[in-house]
């Protein structure tokens, strides 16, 4: 295919929220790219004023139908460093459980019925299920035990009820927990029947310069809290974050860009948590990992497949080690001391590091906050890859540059409703 | 017999309802052995726009061009459900219909003039005829299926009209309210959720929205009684399905200046 091509999209598919592709390609050269959002905006920082502290949890955990967990960990995490709370270990170690859960559905959801269609050439996983129905029912088992794992310990799997501002609004029983364990063989089967199944796609292995940026902390993979780090020797406190980001405005796009401060666009999720964590993976994930002969590094973003579904394996391993490690709190939470003041936190929510930040008075109430959500930083990256990827787009049949540049976006398992419901939007 | 064609659609909102569809576990694959996926965006990429047999629509309407998708949708479905909080009361975005909008464009976007945004986000209902409305932020899976398979026999669904309570007795739970004193809209919220909230040591915050004939002034006179100011009961109506009527009957009388 040579001279000029336009790829118009104007519903992206199989991505959480409405978006749009536009993509301009002439000789070989990318043009324009432009990805749209056409989500509408709900104004959740402009609704969050005058709401009391305990509610940002509750109210922001609807943001997110795939990772409403994320948004009431940051929410919670970053109003007990304001009320001055720390929460037991066995509160700490309950949270991680139903979070790790959450990465289980989110990522199960998108490695089977969203991403894995493309690698393969269908158009849903309903036409995978001819030939491939067992990869699709392990994927959905493993997802809806995750499910189930939040539900036990939150009430309901989206917009889980039974997270607090300092803990939990009741004790949740070991008994409970161990049932979850009563079809592990075949739940650990499931998952890493998937991860052994995706090491085998057809995913392409070339190499692209991109900046990671996930949590660390060094003693255990990155969910709910560590330093801020990159391949590219970022390493800040979580409250420093703001100030080594900049924000960019685009005429072409309705969505505000993050940016490293003096570098460039940076990939969050999976894939970021991935590399520079490699080492706190388990042993079982790693084995496998190696033995398919894929690196300690992976390369591009086609490759966050292989991310997603070691998370996967990771989490229900981790699960089974945290529900033996359980011991029930004496009380359910720990109350702190309302003063004025601001704080932030970041959590690693499925689809990378989710940050809030919150002033409040001294009676409570919210008087300022800001949400930065994972698909908004991976935005520039997105367009970015367009861009380099775009060109061998134009050597193929327009439909396969069609799908092609639509895989690119969803190599990201964008949340666009997360992005636009949270971040100060420009067009 | 032929499959039911099924369509999905998503408003302003969070995907977590149209979730539910893909969250009822194997279920799911007896489901597609009777219905057909038409239009399903979220899950797959070959998507037929024409004559629906259910529509499933998610999300409350914001925007001027989703005011126009609203009616065309409705013209291609011959059974129209409103699923969630969103579709059926506004949602929590709707928490804007009691201020100016432009003030929030303002406090969001460095460029409000370029939002498309309506002065209120309002539940399906405003705007075309929903023939059945399935409540909860989110809908329960359960619920959805059992709703679907009714429908799918050709029954008339039945769906809950009393309050959280009934289910929280059922389950034997001690009153939150009367036991522990703590505020619980439970009394007027429709049931459906399984009364979660009270099972797990909390009030119910109604995110299933007003049951049949709810009274909320006399739950909100109860609220006084324990000690409550106005702004705090102002807050537990106000959340995520306060814009429904008798919420907002109610919130519009308890004196508090907007």
């Amino acid at each position: 295919m040579s001279g000029s091509i336009e790829v118009r999209i104007d519903y992206l598919t199989r991505v959480e929220g409405e978006g749009t592709l536009y993509l301009k390609l002439s000789d070989g050269n990318v043009e324009r790219v432009e990805v749209g959002i056409s989500e509408p905006t709900r104004f959740f920082e402009a609704l969050l004023r005058g709401r009391k502290y305990y509610e940002a949890p509750d109210i922001t955990s609807r943001i997110c139908g795939i990772c409403p967990l994320a948004y009431v960990m940051s929410a919670c995490r970053a109003m007990e460093k304001l009320l001055g709370i720390r929460v037991p270990d066995e509160v700490r170690l309950l949270r991680k459980i139903a979070y790790l859960g959450e990465w289980i559905s989110s990522h199960a959801l998108h490695v089977t019925l969203l991403h894995a269609p493309d690698f393969l050439g269908f158009n849903s996983a309903f036409d995978m299920m001819e030939k491939y129905s067992h990869i699709v029912k392990a994927g959905l088992r493993v997802k809806w035990w995750g499910d189930k794992v939040i539900e036990v310990i939150g009430g309901r799997a989206i917009h889980p009820i039974s997270f607090r501002v300092g803990g939990f609004y009741r004790i949740i029983k070991k008994e409970k927990l161990e049932k979850l364990l009563s079809n592990l063989e075949a739940i650990k089967k499931d998952a890493k029947l998937l991860l052994e199944w995706v090491l085998k796609l057809p995913i392409p292995g070339f190499k692209r310069d991109l900046e990671f940026i996930s949590l660390r902390n060094g003693k255990e993979y990155p969910i709910l809290e560590g330093r801020v780090v990159s391949n590219k020797g970022l390493d800040i406190d979580e409250s420093e974050f703001e100030r080594y980001i900049q924000v960019e405005q685009t005429p072409y796009s309705n969505s505000l860009r993050y940016r490293v401060k003096g570098r460039g666009s940076y990939i969050v999720g999976p894939i970021a948590r991935f590399n520079n964590n490699y080492d706190l993976l388990k042993d079982e994930v790693k084995d496998i990992i190696e033995s398919h002969g894929m690196g300690r590094r992976l390369i591009n973003s086609f490759q966050s497949i292989v991310a997603r579904a070691a998370e996967v394996y990771h989490a229900v391993l981790e699960i089974v080690s945290l529900i033996h490690e359980y011991s029930e709190p004496r009380q359910p939470y720990v109350e702190g001391e309302l003063r004025e003041g601001e704080a932030s936190a970041i959590t690693e929510a499925p689809r990378g590091m989710l940050y809030h930040r919150y002033r409040i008075n001294a009676d409570g109430t919210i008087s300022d906050a800001n949400i930065i959500p994972p698909t908004s930083q991976n935005l520039a990256a997105i367009e970015d890859d367009l861009k380099v990827i775009g060109a061998e787009l134009s050597k193929l049949s327009f439909e396969e540059a069609k799908r092609g540049a639509e895989q690119i976006i969803r190599n990201y398992d964008p949340c666009i409703s997360c992005s636009v419901h949270a971040i100060k939007i420009v067009k | 017999m032929k499959k039911v064609s099924i369509a999905t659609f998503k408003f302003t909102s969070c995907n977590g309802c149209q979730l539910q569809v893909v969250n009822v576990d194997e279920k799911l694959f007896e489901l597609l052995d009777n219905v057909e996926f038409k239009f399903f965006p979220l899950i797959k990429s070959d998507n037929i726009i024409g004559e629906f047999d259910v529509t499933l629509v998610e999300g409350s309407i914001t925007t001027p061009e989703e005011v126009k998708v609203i009616k065309k949708v409705r013209e291609l479905s011959k059974v129209l459900v409103a699923i969630g909080a969103c579709s059926t009361a506004g949602g929590i975005q709707a928490l804007r219909n009691w201020v100016k909008v432009d003030e929030f464009k303002r406090y969001v976007y460095p460029n409000p003039e370029w939002i498309k945004a309506l002065d209120k986000a309002s539940p399906i209902s405003d705007y075309v005829k929903v023939d059945y409305e399935l409540r909860g932020c989110p809908i329960s899976g359960s619920q959805l299926l059992y709703f679907l398979s009714q429908l799918l026999r050709g029954k008339g669904p039945i769906l809950p009209i009393d309050s959280v309570c009934m289910e929280c007795k059922r389950k034997g739970n001690l009153c939150v309210l009367v036991a522990k004193g703590i505020p619980c809209l439970g009394p007027v919220t429709m049931a459906g959720c399984g009364a979660i909230c009270p099972t797990y040591g909390r009030g119910c915050y109604g995110c299933f929205g007003p049951m049949r004939d709810p009274r909320p002034n006399a739950l909100a006179m109860r609220f006084k009684e324990m000690g409550l100011s106005i702004k705090d009961i102002e807050l537990l109506f106000k959340q995520f399905t306060g814009w429904s009527k008798p919420f907002k009957e109610l919130l519009n009388t308890l004196g508090v200046e907007k």
